[in-house]
């Protein structure tokens, strides 16, 4: 008997190992080799495009930190994530709280708010350049039918960014507030009836019982979008290409230009690992703090 | 009607008001893309702007297709995905199903392994990857494109979950009498599993279909591009044609739009299921 189980357990170690194979294969390749190789590029000075290298220790990662566009880079990421990541929370949690109220029509909504968040960054972002177009695009021309001259959105240094953080918060808001929608709905009903007849207005229900019940969640959300933000780059490539005059260089394209325009591989590998350290940190934070369930 | 129910009557048309003006104006873009994508190529360029076009015309959509070879690159994103999302729900199920049911050494340490894995943003692995690619002699090549997609720690995690979340006693019954664990899988499993597959496959299609910065960098030549590619490239021109531009967006973001409509749970669950790239 006993012998048949080891049996059993031999042949379930020889599946497994079988079935997680090919998944263990390919991500091996693709992420775990290389993130460990760009740690290794990032301490040479090497080229993409020619075969000799030079080891420069920390030199790539002191360049960086004292070139200005890759500081202006780290700015800009942060402007955008400031921009983004506290109206982004604040509407999508005011829109799930005004859903949650067994509306009709939820579907609907729910759809609506949902549409930006499937489809193609590329896509949408080439749709709001033309609606952002200064002379004929559809923002400006509204503008200028209440007596308004808009901006060159996305040709005016001041404006670039703000433009970039206006579609990004229109495009993640629906994600954010499904993550809200489905922590409000577990806060169980009974809690704002009894509130309610304690004599609690709407207001004072949403500071008092939804806010903390649904901290956890709006930790989680804050973390994921700022984890986000700090990776935003197809919207930058389409709509401004970091410019104009470095307005709105962040740091994902900063690594792009060097690695694929300018084929400096282990400076950008540099950059690459600057940005895993930092994500890394708001990963462990997430953990730590928000998730607890795997 | 008491005065409670009439504030809360009006409290109710409020919030729809509100919802209402607020999920018209997030549709507002498509709708702009749309119109936009039906008007002459000249007739956008009036200072008096207007929403519908005088005359809808498919000339736009004409010129997207032979200006620029939108419908190679469309069949390019089409393989290029189905590929993808094929090989991800296989490799999934497979590490799905060992994690949640089989018993084996390192088993949780493999998990750690592949959860952490999940937490390696793709920029940060992008420069080795392609060079890895290039030494494979797989630059511009449908291997290529698809080799560091076809499987995913996240699509591991959300079969494991969802097989946990799966009696067992089924599948025991069906060891005792002597169907092997491919036959459990295969006939006892997968038929259980549907919605937890859409929800993975829906989930793959899209990311395949709208990932962008990789397929950028790998393609070398036009007939290789997928669509994401070839639509973030007409942004660099100097004269735009908008509506040629908006009728390659209606085409490279339709697919999808129609796919979310159709399974819309799925694909809202999917996506809330965890913080993955969006």
């Amino acid at each position: 008997m006993v012998r048949k189980w080891k049996r059993l357990g031999h042949e379930q170690t020889k599946t497994a190992l079988l079935a997680l194979l090919p998944s263990f294969v390919v991500f091996s390749v693709f992420t775990i080799y290389p993130i460990f190789h760009s740690l290794y590029l990032s301490f040479f000075n090497v080229s993409l495009v020619a075969t000799t290298k030079r080891y420069v220790g920390f030199g790539n990662y002191t360049t960086l930190l004292n070139n200005p566009t890759f500081r202006r880079a780290i700015t800009n990421t942060l402007h955008y994530t400031m921009g983004v990541v506290p109206v982004g929370i604040f509407l999508a949690l005011v829109i799930a709280v005004l859903l949650n109220n067994r509306l009709r029509f939820l579907g609907f909504f729910r759809s609506a708010f949902f549409t930006p968040v499937i489809t193609s960054m590329v896509a949408v972002s080439l749709v709001w350049t033309w609606m952002l177009e200064p002379n004929y695009g559809l923002i400006n021309s509204l503008l200028s039918k209440i007596g308004i001259t808009g901006p060159g959105w996305l040709t005016d240094p001041k404006w670039a960014m703000t433009s970039v953080i206006i579609l990004s918060i229109w495009k993640n808001l629906g994600y954010n507030m499904v993550i809200f929608l489905a922590g409000l709905q577990d806060i169980p009903a009974e809690v704002y009836e009894s509130a309610q007849i304690d004599g609690a207005t709407s207001i004072q229900s949403f500071f008092r019982i939804t806010i903390p019940m649904i901290k956890p969640t709006l930790g989680f959300a804050t973390i994921m979008s700022i984890m986000g933000s700090m990776k935003v780059f197809g919207q930058i490539y389409v709509m401004t290409g970091g410019g104009p005059a470095n307005s709105t260089m962040v740091v994902v394209y900063y690594l792009y230009q060097q690695a694929f325009e300018f084929y400096r591989t282990g400076y950008a590998s540099a950059v690459a690992w600057i940005l895993f350290a930092v994500i890394l940190v708001f990963t462990i934070i997430q953990m730590r703090f928000f998730r607890t369930d795997y | 009607m008491n005065s409670h129910k009439l504030r809360t009557t009006i409290s109710r048309s409020i919030i729809y008001i509100v919802l209402l003006t607020l999920a018209v104006s997030m549709l507002l873009p498509f709708a702009w893309m749309l119109l936009s994508s039906l008007k002459e190529e000249n007739e956008v360029f009036t200072y008096e702007m207007t929403w519908m076009p005088s005359k809808i015309t498919f000339s736009g959509y004409h010129r997207a297709l032979t200006q620029q070879p939108f419908l190679l690159y469309g069949l390019n994103s089409v393989l290029v995905s189905v590929i993808i999302t094929t090989a991800q729900v296989v490799t999934a199920v497979l590490a799905g199903y060992a994690f949640a049911r089989l018993e084996f050494p390192g088993r949780n340490i493999v998990f750690m392994m592949y959860l952490s894995a999940m937490m390696i943003p793709a920029q940060a692995t992008i420069i080795p990857a392609f060079i890895l690619i290039r030494k494979l002699g797989l630059l511009n090549s449908y291997r290529g494109l698809t080799l560091p997609f076809l499987a995913t720690p996240f699509g591991a995690f959300l079969m494991r979950q969802f097989f946990l979340s799966m009696p067992k006693s089924l599948e025991e019954a069906a060891i005792i009498d002597g169907c092997s664990r491919a036959q459990v899988l295969l006939r006892i499993v997968l038929p259980l599993t549907k919605p937890a597959l859409a929800t993975l496959g829906l989930f793959s299609f899209m990311t395949a279909w709208n990932d962008f910065m990789w397929p950028m960098i790998i393609t070398t030549t036009a007939n290789m591009r997928t669509l994401q590619v070839g639509l973030a490239l007409l942004s660099t021109d100097i004269y735009p044609d908008w509506p040629m531009m908006m009728a390659a967006s209606v085409m490279a973001t339709l697919p999808v739009i129609l796919a979310f409509l159709s399974a819309q749970k799925q694909f809202i669950q999917s996506l809330a299921f965890t913080g993955v790239k969006f």
